[in-house]
């Protein structure tokens, strides 16, 4: 089967995508720690799943990795304090989102101490209970820092639960201009791969699979160095192509197997965790450190002084920017502020947002890099389905979608779409496609909860003239046996009467004749 | 040429009698498309489409005289659910304009009379007599009965806020 790849592309597995990847000289550059700013702000939903609840009052004084919000519901994760300080406000400030809204958030003025709070260390965690692990990490909020940020330790106690045979490790990094996990696979590989062998233990897990895509040589070369004594870690390199990163892709390059549609990893015995998050793992288990600090790609034309900078959660972007060199030339030829990725990151309103835990880059654009243009007609040239990772018919969906026809793109396969942006990125009259996919399953959600709304006030509806019938008849019961009881009263008067004045009769009768 | 005159007459005649008879005999009593609509819509009878309830308006739209999109408390997802339904197009962009709305107590002047209670559709007000009252907002459906019912004008109706759990990104300009 071998001489059958050069074939693929006949086949149609050529998908994907091969943008510029803009990552150096960023990642090259050494990796700069970000001294304490004036003031850390930090939402209550870093994470996907239920927001955290505030633990700490306002004056509160709270040391470094101090539990400053706890999760709420199954899938949730804590938040700690990223050092020590005063809680100043419990308030409202602007989301990392594309939407500008609000968001609750605590904020802490650092003291300068800088003084950890009393740590949970374990030093053989291989001794641990794999329960215990899953605990750890959950109390430590631990989340997916490759972007998503799903709460760690629900998906490694998931995973011992439908019993996965294969750990699969993503440090493909496949989105353009960044370089994050890139810099810490050169930087700590070592405690990656022990990270690594923390989540075989916890997972039960036979084999790591680390998939890093092949543009990343000297993190390849770091991370064989480090996986080399430890025969269940493997590293396999990757070609480099987009979206490489994406969980599904990679599950497929790795192990060969396809994640089914409306199915998780979890149902082919596969558990996906990016290499980053392999490390905060580690920190959380060997050392008890929450997760309080990430390693943030600082990029875009924009950029004076391109790099990766180890930033406090709770960072505002744009003191992240000054401490990096600024913006060049006052940043007057700024198009557009994005966090995360370029590909499916957010583009946000301005730069007084914070870092959060899954914010893996800040970039900024110049004019040139946007390239925005309007959208020119649909001409069928079928680039985008060469494009799309997932087999779909973007062109199709889209058309779909443009007149509302929902149901049926859903049929054409929108559930399914993973929203990487490959059509829109191909497209020659630069159609915003994946922008409609987003709409649109924006849109089927709020249906759907409006539908469920609707079915809670048809029960309200008739719980309410049930309550009503009840108390109806309630009240004609009581009046009726009220009437009963004042009738049987009245009867009893009547002969308690009758019997009185016979009594009576009688009684004067017997006076009488005494008398 | 009289013959198939007669012919068809005559045919037209018998043809005629017979649907008459059945019209009479198997007559359907009431609309089914109407009970179907009815079973779709929330049922509060809250009046906001115009119709005396949900049944009132059901008839409506199954006859044509009013829109699918008549229901505020349905809203998009009932609308098209009708619409589909009924095979009829509607535009969809026409609802929620100004966005759905729930009633709001102001606690400063509630002076706890309990009309408003009374009078909700979905038992979505709670308070006891001389107690400020309060509004569940998951329950309210926006039917403004309780607004006309207060009389301090402590209700109001405000629109239902866009949280960041609810925002859908918008639909990009066609070209």
């Amino acid at each position: 089967m071998g001489f059958m790849k050069h074939f693929k592309h006949l086949f149609g597995n050529d998908w994907g995508v091969h943008p510029e990847d803009h990552k150096r000289p960023a990642a090259d550059q050494p990796v700069r720690v970000m001294p304490l700013p004036a003031r850390l702000y930090l939402p209550l939903q870093q994470h996907l799943g239920g927001p955290a609840r505030p633990a700490v009052l306002v004056g509160q004084q709270v040391k470094k990795g101090e539990l400053i919000a706890e999760a709420q519901g199954a899938v949730s994760a804590p938040i700690h304090a990223p050092t020590s300080g005063t809680i100043v406000a419990v308030t409202e400030i602007t989301a990392p989102h594309p939407s500008g809204l609000s968001l609750p958030a605590i904020i802490i003025e650092p003291d300068g101490l800088d003084e950890w709070t009393e740590l949970n260390a374990c030093a053989d965690p291989f001794a641990l209970d794999p329960a215990d692990i899953g605990k750890r990490v959950a109390a430590a909020g631990v989340v997916g820092l490759g972007g998503a940020a799903f709460p760690a330790a629900v998906k490694l106690s998931g995973a011992k639960r439908s019993s996965v045979t294969t750990l699969v490790m993503n440090g493909g990094e496949c989105e353009p201009y960044l370089s994050c996990d890139d810099r810490q696979m050169r930087d700590s590989a070592a405690g990656i791969v022990d990270g690594i062998r923390i989540m075989l233990h916890a997972t039960g897990a036979a084999k790591a699979l680390v998939g890093i895509e092949d543009n990343k040589p000297e993190a390849i070369a770091a991370m064989r160095a480090a996986a080399a004594s430890f025969s269940n870690v493997e590293i396999c390199p990757v070609p480099a192509r987009y979206p490489m990163g994406s969980e599904k892709q990679l599950i497929q390059a790795l192990t060969g197997k396809e994640v089914p549609a409306d199915g998780l990893a979890f149902d082919i015995g596969v558990l996906v965790h990016n290499v980053g998050t392999a490390l905060a793992v580690r920190a959380a288990i060997r050392e008890g450190k929450p997760l309080i600090s990430r390693l943030v790609t600082v990029n875009g034309q924009c950029m004076a002084n391109p790099g990766n900078i180890e930033v406090r959660i709770g960072t505002l972007a744009e003191e992240v920017i000054a401490f990096a060199g600024g913006l060049k030339g006052e940043g007057l030829g700024l198009a557009r502020r994005v966090m995360g990725g370029p590909m499916m990151g957010m583009q946000i309103p301005h730069w007084r947002v914070p870092v959060v835990k899954g914010t893996s880059g800040i970039l900024a654009f110049d004019a040139a890099e946007v390239a925005a243009q309007a959208p020119d007609p649909c001409i069928r040239c079928g680039s985008c389905v060469k494009a799309c990772p997932m087999g779909l018919l973007p062109l199709e969906m889209s058309a779909r979608i443009r007149v509302e026809a929902y149901d049926e793109a859903i049929g054409l396969g929108l559930k399914d779409c993973i929203a990487c942006g490959c059509c829109a990125y191909v497209c020659p009259s630069k159609i915003p496609l994946v922008q409609y996919f987003v709409h649109a399953k924006g849109e089927l959600a709020a249906q759907g909860r409006a539908k469920l709304r609707n079915d809670a006030t048809k029960k309200l509806a008739q719980q309410r003239q049930d309550r009503l019938a009840r108390e109806a008849r309630e009240k004609a019961e009581a009046a009726a046996k009220r009437k009963a009881e004042r009738e049987a009263a009245a009867a009893a008067k009547a002969a308690a009467e009758a019997s009185g004045q016979t009594q009576g009769q009688t009684q004067g009768q017997t006076q009488g004749e005494a008398a | 040429m009289i013959a198939a005159i007669l012919s068809l007459t005559v045919l037209g005649a018998v043809l005629g009698i017979i649907l008459g008879v059945a019209n009479k005999f198997l007559q359907v009593e009431g609309n089914p498309v109407v009970e179907e609509v009815l079973a779709m819509m929330p049922g509060s009878n809250c009046g906001q489409c115009g119709f005396p309830g949900c049944a009132g308006a059901a008839e409506a739209i199954v006859d044509g005289s009013a829109a699918p999109t008549c229901c505020p408390p349905g809203g998009k997802a009932l609308a098209s659910a009708i619409a589909a339904r009924l095979g009829l197009t509607v535009d969809l962009s026409a609802l929620g304009d100004d966005g759905p709305k729930i009633a709001v107590v102001s606690e400063e002047l509630c002076i706890g009379c309990c009309r408003c209670s009374k009078v909700c559709p979905t038992d979505a007000i709670i308070g006891a007599a001389k107690q400020v009252h309060n509004v569940f907002r998951e329950a309210c459906t926006g039917c403004s009965s309780c607004i006309e019912k207060c009389p301090t004008e402590a209700l109001v109706m405000k629109p239902v806020p866009i949280t960041l759990q609810h925002w859908v990104m918008p639909r990009p300009l066609t070209a």
